[in-house]
């Protein structure tokens, strides 16, 4: 079973959450953030080659204009392989874990896969971001030491950042199939 | 708990068998390792079982039955698969089921017993996930990093069930060494029944390097035994090996060569990786040498070396000429004092002129030493480098003196003027105590105290300026060392080996695993297929960097500044095991 549906993120940017039902067991929730914009490429991209230029004319060595081109390029190259994050993936599977992947512009996936016994909770917890207060989703993780403790907090979704309409369908499943784990494990 | 099996994908489309694996109970997991076709022998596989179980450790057994036909099983067929569950008892006991071309599966299980637990499980929920038995063989977990603030004998977590999963895979290859060739009782599919894998390479190799490490060891111990004879422990050979950076390189790639040619077999993959690593280091230093050497003896590159060498030893030496001429007059606008001035300033002078003597006496012997160093280099790079710190180290010896010099002066000064203030303010101090006590001097103490204090006083800035201009020349000869030392120790500790098997063999190195859901239908069991997470190159280097010289500087820059103003001596790059001065 599949379906999508729009929210916005704290800067009011558009996102889709994509919801996937594989089984009762399985869910997968999938964030697209929104895309790199043409204009503020092109803004970026003609204030560095008006710098380069305006250098030109002061240093008359037609070395800045390639370099400028060179710099633009492997940024633009960088930017897209190590920041822009495309969409996020939560991936829930009832007694075996919780996986999350992150798929950047340039087509590089990063997962991280956490195993059900290290998952204590997940809850939405509130963050001082700036000027603002926001909302995110995190995992809590059990501490082997500690049988009531916790030994680190994970955070989801952090690149698309989704307001609290978004975060509650998401718990509200999650907690679903949680709670469920929680009852199963309890019995031999 | 949903009920998981982990099959290998190389039996996807195998014949009709016995299930052959391991029962995880407490992550309710069944790995299964290889699947056992008909017709056998109920006795011989039982057998074959306890073998594998004994030679391997592992709890190998029976899970169950999987069938590949052409439609869906017909009843007698089934019936039939069922009663091998009385020959094989395995509580739960697994049926798989697939479709000749068809891609979804069938999966049921059954349980003899009845549950002891009153919420009974109504029908046991199946997932299949689909593993590389050949990659889960090959890799190593490597488990998240402890956080800092764990104490080291803290109760390990229990191992999870992915790590039992690898670790079950990893121990059961004596399950694997048959393959479709033998001629063997039973007939069983897994990921080498293709053929076993081999290398001739590798074979000739590992015949032929136990007796060449055997002969490298030895000549090795005896280079060894005659390094560490008495002759060079006495003093000034000691003083003088330990001082030398070169010696400690030398020190350092002795023990490498040692490591790598010892006899002891790795115990563990961290010492063949730390083995490798070293192979690798080595192997690069010395190609990087061979390059440095042959671009040094071609075009007779040495002799233009030596030909400008000592012009240039000329020219820094008139450079520090001029400067103390600068310091002799008005620096920078200052009034010095004029005969302290004239003093330090003569005395240094002499010193010049002495150097640019014994420079010019070395002047033909120049081009021998370079080229008997140029051919040092055929033992690797880092010696040369090394050997090119030290020879700085000596060419910059008449600055490291000046800095003694002033250092001293400067220091002694500073002591003088801070125990004369304590006196002008009629205190003291008490060194029993350890801390400052008021003390009543007399008319003639207090008198030559303040006299002698503003003597001091005013020779300050005199002092002060020499100290100041030798110490940032030293630094400047201390930065050029330690960019040098920094290029060694980076040769020294990157794990080559290592970053090219995540480059090129990405699997071996595991952070973790990766799911992806494969195609699905409702009503049939979930399918996943579980890939390796290689690890991130920051892990990489971080889990296998080599241990490098230690000769980091002890000092933080707190402390060195605080060195500095009160005049002591800086030793940045101090050896492990040298005295404190």
């Amino acid at each position: 079973m599949e379906d999508e549906r729009s929210f916005s993120d704290i800067c009011g940017g558009r996102l889709a959450l994509q919801r996937r039902y594989y089984s009762p067991s399985c869910r997968e929730f999938c964030l697209s953030c929104p895309r790199l914009s043409l204009r503020s490429l092109t803004a970026v991209t003609c204030t560095v080659w008006l710098a380069a230029y305006g250098l030109f004319t002061l240093c008359e060595n037609s070395m800045i204009l390639s370099a400028a081109i060179f710099i633009t390029l492997l940024g633009l190259l960088g930017y897209l392989h190590f920041v822009k994050i495309d969409q996020e993936t939560l991936l829930i599977i009832d007694s075996l874990g919780i996986q999350m992947t992150s798929s950047y512009a340039s087509g590089k996936e990063s997962t991280t896969f956490i195993e059900m016994d290290k998952v204590k909770d997940i809850v939405i917890n509130e963050a001082i971001y700036m000027q603002k207060v926001i909302y995110y989703l995190c995992i809590l993780l059990k501490d082997p030491v500690e049988p009531h403790g916790i030994s680190q907090v994970v955070p989801i979704f952090q690149s698309a950042k989704p307001r609290l309409d978004c975060l509650i369908e998401v718990y509200r499943s999650c907690q679903e199939i949680l709670a469920h784990q929680k009852a199963t494990s309890t019995s031999p | 708990m949903v009920l998981k099996a982990f099959f290998p994908t190389c039996c996807v489309s195998v014949d009709s068998g016995l299930l052959v694996g391991r029962w995880v109970p407490e992550h309710s997991s069944a790995v299964v390792l290889a699947v056992l076709h008909f017709p056998f022998i109920p006795i011989q596989v039982k057998q074959l079982l306890a073998q594998v179980r004994q030679a391997s450790q592992v709890g190998v057994a029976v899970l169950g039955t999987w069938c590949h036909c052409r439609q869906e099983p017909e009843e007698s067929l089934g019936r039939f698969l069922e009663g091998l569950g009385a020959v094989f008892p395995h509580e739960p006991w697994l049926q798989l089921c697939r479709e000749r071309g068809g891609t979804f599966w069938s999966c049921e299980v059954t349980r003899r017993q009845a549950p002891d637990a009153p919420s009974a499980p109504g029908e046991d929920q199946v997932m299949l996930i689909f593993y590389d038995q050949r990659q889960l063989l090959l890799s190593q977990l490597h488990p998240p990093t402890v956080l800092p603030d764990r104490q080291a004998g803290a109760t390990p977590a229990s191992t999870g069930g992915l790590a039992a999963v690898f670790d079950t895979v990893a121990r059961s290859e004596v399950l694997f060494r048959s393959d479709r060739f033998d001629e063997g009782p039973v007939r069983l599919s897994h990921w080498q029944s293709e053929g076993v894998e081999a290398s001739i390479l590798a074979e000739l190799a590992r015949r032929a390097s136990g007796p060449v490490c055997l002969l490298l060891a030895s000549l090795l111990s005896l280079v060894s035994a005659v390094g560490a004879c008495r002759v060079f422990k006495l003093w000034p050979l000691s003083f003088v090996g330990s001082k030398l950076s070169t010696c400690e390189q030398l020190r350092h790639r002795l023990e490498h060569l040692t490591l790598i040619f010892s006899t002891r077999k790795a115990e563990n993959s961290a010492q063949l990786m730390r083995k490798a690593n070293t192979v690798a280091s080595v192997l690069l230093d010395v190609a990087l040498g061979l390059t440095l050497l042959s671009w040094l003896h071609g075009r007779s590159r040495i002799g233009h070396l030596a030909d400008a060498l000592v012009p240039v030893a000329d020219h820094v030496a008139e450079e520090l000429q001029h400067l103390l001429q600068w310091l002799m007059g008005a620096p920078a606008g200052l009034k010095m004092n004029r005969a302290l001035d004239q003093v330090l300033g003569r005395f240094f002078l002499y010193h010049i002129h002495l150097w640019i003597s014994y420079i010019h006496l070395m002047s033909p012997f120049v081009e021998h030493i370079l080229w008997h160093v140029g051919l040092s280099a055929c033992l690797g790079l880092t010696v040369a480098l090394s050997l090119l710190s030290d020879i700085i180290a000596l060419l910059t010896f008449h600055i490291y003196c000046f800095y003694v010099y002033g250092a001293r002066l400067y220091c002694l000064k500073i002591h003088g003027l801070s125990s004369l203030w304590r006196l002008f303010r009629g205190k003291k101090w008490n060194v029993l105590r350890q801390r400052v006590d008021s003390c009543s001097y007399d008319l003639d103490q207090l008198f030559i105290g303040t006299l002698l204090f503003t003597i001091l006083l005013f020779l300050l800035p005199t002092t002060a300026l020499y100290y100041l201009v030798f110490t940032l020349l030293r630094l400047l000869v201390v930065a050029v060392q330690g960019l040098i030392h920094l290029l060694v120790d980076l040769i020294n500790s990157l794990p080559l080996y290592s970053l090219g098997l995540r480059l090129c063999r990405p699997y071996r190195l595991a952070a973790g695993v990766k799911f992806r859901v494969l195609q699905h239908e409702a009503g049939r069991p979930l399918r996943l297929l579980m890939q390796i997470n290689p690890l991130p190159y920051s892990r990489v280097m971080h889990t296998y960097r080599l241990p490098s010289c230690g000769c980091h500087p002890k000092d933080s820059w707190g402390a060195l500044c605080r060195k500095l103003f009160f005049g002591e001596l800086i030793y940045p790059w101090r050896q492990r095991g040298d005295k404190q001065d």
